[in-house]
Parts: C-alpha cells; sequence; structure tokens
C-alpha cells in the first residue's frame, strides 16, 4: 500500500475531524504530509507525533488559508522540507450556523473567507510549483449541502457550493499542465462538528440517509486517497458525493 | 555572459518550442508566438527564475512582446 510514495501532500486544516483523517491516510499511503493548522496546535503535533510513530514522514505547520502571505510560506516550508508539492487538499472550514434573517455580516465573511476564498488562495499559492512539476493533485473538500442547500448555513452552503464551481474552473485552467482537480462533498460525517447537533437533529438527518447511518471521516479519506492518487488520473473537475446516498 | 535578450530568447525557445529565428523584438507573446494566457503566466515565472526576480502581476499584464520583457528587465537589473 504505497500509492503516494514520494509524493508530498499539503492537507489544510488537518490537527482534527476529516483533516486529521486523511493525513493519517496519506501518510500511511507513503505521502509525506504537511499538517496544517491555524490555531490548534497542540492537535497538529499530536498527528504528526501519531504519523512518525507508524513510521510516516510529516512536519506541522501553522498558517491562516485565508491570509496569502501566511500559505505562501508554507509552501516555501513544504518545499525547504520536502522538495517537491505534489497534493494540495484544501480542507480548512469552519461554520457559524444562523437563519438568514439572523446572520451578520461577520458571520457570512469568516466563513466565506475561510472555506472559499482560503481555496482560492492555497490553490494558487501551490500552482506555480505545479504547473513547473507538469504535475499536481488538487482535492477540494466540499459539502453535500453545497449541491443541495441547507436551511441555517446560508454562508456555508455558497461557500462549499462556490468551492464546487472553484474546483471546475481549476481543473479546466491547469489541465493542460497535468494538474487535476476534484471535490468530495460530504454528507453527515462524525466529528466534533457533528457531535455538537442534539439527539433530535441528528435522528432527523438520519432519516434522510438512504443508508440509514452517518458516514467516518476514514469514508473520505478514501475519497481523497483515491483522488489524489494515480487511480483518479483520468478524471477531473469532479465533485464524488459522500453521503450515504442523500442526492442522487 | 550572454545579454538580456540571449537568455530571454532561450526562455521562449524552451518554453513555447518556436524557433530562435521567430523570437523578435516586436514579436508578440501571444500573437505571433503562439502563446496562450496559461503560457505567458509561465513564461513570466521563468523569467523571475531567470533573472532572479519577481515581477508583479501590474507588470507582466504590460509584457505584450518580446522587447517589453526584455526593456522591463534591462529596467529592473540598472
Amino acid at each position: 500500500m504505497s500509492k503516494l510514495a514520494g509524493k508530498t501532500a499539503i492537507i489544510t486544516g488537518a490537527s482534527r475531524g476529516i483533516g486529521a483523517e486523511i493525513a493519517r491516510k496519506f501518510a500511511a499511503d507513503g505521502a509525506k504530509v504537511v499538517v496544517n493548522y491555524s490555531g490548534s496546535q497542540e492537535k497538529a503535533e499530536a498527528v504528526v507525533a501519531d504519523i512518525q510513530a507508524n513510521g510516516g514522514e510529516a512536519i506541522a505547520v501553522k498558517a491562516n488559508v485565508s491570509d496569502a502571505e501566511s500559505v505562501k510560506a508554507m509552501v516555501d516550508e513544504t518545499m525547504k522540507t520536502f522538495g517537491s508539492v505534489d497534493i494540495l487538499v484544501n480542507n480548512a472550514g469552519i461554520t457559524r450556523d444562523n437563519l438568514m434573517m439572523r446572520m451578520k455580516d461577520d458571520e457570512w465573511d469568516d466563513v466565506i473567507n475561510i472555506n472559499l476564498k482560503g481555496v482560492f488562495i492555497c490553490t494558487k499559492a501551490v500552482t506555480r510549483q505545479m504547473m513547473k512539476q507538469r504535475a499536481g493533485r488538487i482535492v477540494n473538500i466540499a459539502s453535500i449541502v453545497g449541491v443541495m442547500g441547507n436551511a441555517g448555513q446560508a454562508n456555508y452552503v455558497a461557500s462549499k457550493a462556490g468551492v464546487i464551481g472553484l474546483t471546475k474552473t481549476t481543473a479546466r485552467e491547469l489541465a493542460s499542465r497535468g494538474i487535476t482537480a476534484n471535490a468530495v462533498a460530504p454528507g453527515f460525517i462524525t466529528t466534533d462538528m457533528t457531535d455538537q447537533l442534539t439527539d433530535e437533529v441528528q435522528k432527523a438527518m438520519l432519516g434522510q440517509i438512504p443508508l440509514n447511518r452517518f458516514g467516518a471521516p476514514e469514508d473520505v479519506a478514501k475519497a481523497a486517497l483515491f483522488l489524489a492518487s494515480d487511480d483518479a488520473s483520468y478524471m477531473t473537475g469532479q465533485t464524488l458525493h459522500l453521503d450515504g446516498g442523500m442526492v442522487m | 555572459m550572454s545579454t538580456v535578450l540571449d537568455r530571454v530568447t532561450k526562455v521562449i525557445v524552451d518554453r513555447l518550442g518556436v524557433e530562435e529565428s521567430e523570437v523578435k523584438l516586436e514579436a508578440s507573446f501571444t500573437g505571433d508566438l503562439g502563446a496562450d494566457s496559461l503560457d505567458v503566466v509561465e513564461l513570466v515565472m521563468e523569467l523571475e527564475d531567470e533573472f532572479d526576480m519577481e515581477i508583479s502581476d501590474e507588470d507582466a499584464e504590460n509584457m505584450a512582446t518580446v522587447g517589453d520583457a526584455v526593456t522591463y528587465i534591462e529596467k529592473k537589473q540598472a
């Protein structure tokens, strides 16, 4: 099992949840991993230690994905440490849920800045290197609500729908340089984010899922691994729905 | 020591696969040398590496011909 042997992968927001799982998965498959975090240094370092304990290579790098300078510094550090950037997983994301009628401008702005502008900034930052290499894989973590909409998440939904559109444009602009861009749209995945939901809400959600269970971060990591590997070399601009059948 | 024009020409020939004789000062990247917009972006990136300088996006947008690039680089090096 070494589908990513010799590759370097930057994974944003990798200190916990889906991002941490992707980091572990990629490292287990041979990738040298940059575990990006913005606030949770200890958790990011724990992910790195975990990877190293299993014989993998990883470093933790702090960067705010919505700040171009800090992202550039992360890419520079990646190049200095590992010598290439082959894979970017745009995973960092936040929620600031509220009904649209009550949503404050800064709740809107915060989510769009991290979830959508962050993808733009990180993609732009690795593109130069990937163009030179004539190869690269960009995997964006969107969300199924970006496809179907969701009451109470106007900002999050707009950001994730934006990511799906950005994925298609990235795919078209960079295809001639051997760079692919695809997205994963997870449904309800059990993480810190979903654990905060009430039992009632969780039950209502299950009712919408034909497979009648929530997904695990591992499910998303497997799909991301596929998209980052040579197995997906003829696929670009696509969004994989990992949602137990919610949207068909 | 090769001139700025020699070095720019080499980068263009390598990147765009054109003949050296086609790389004239008045030749435009997109019109005469068959570059698409992404080729121009890459060309600027390689010129940055070749001459170890940063070319801002605004300046890059004003570079339409080989002569534009050579003049810009010579001015910046002076």
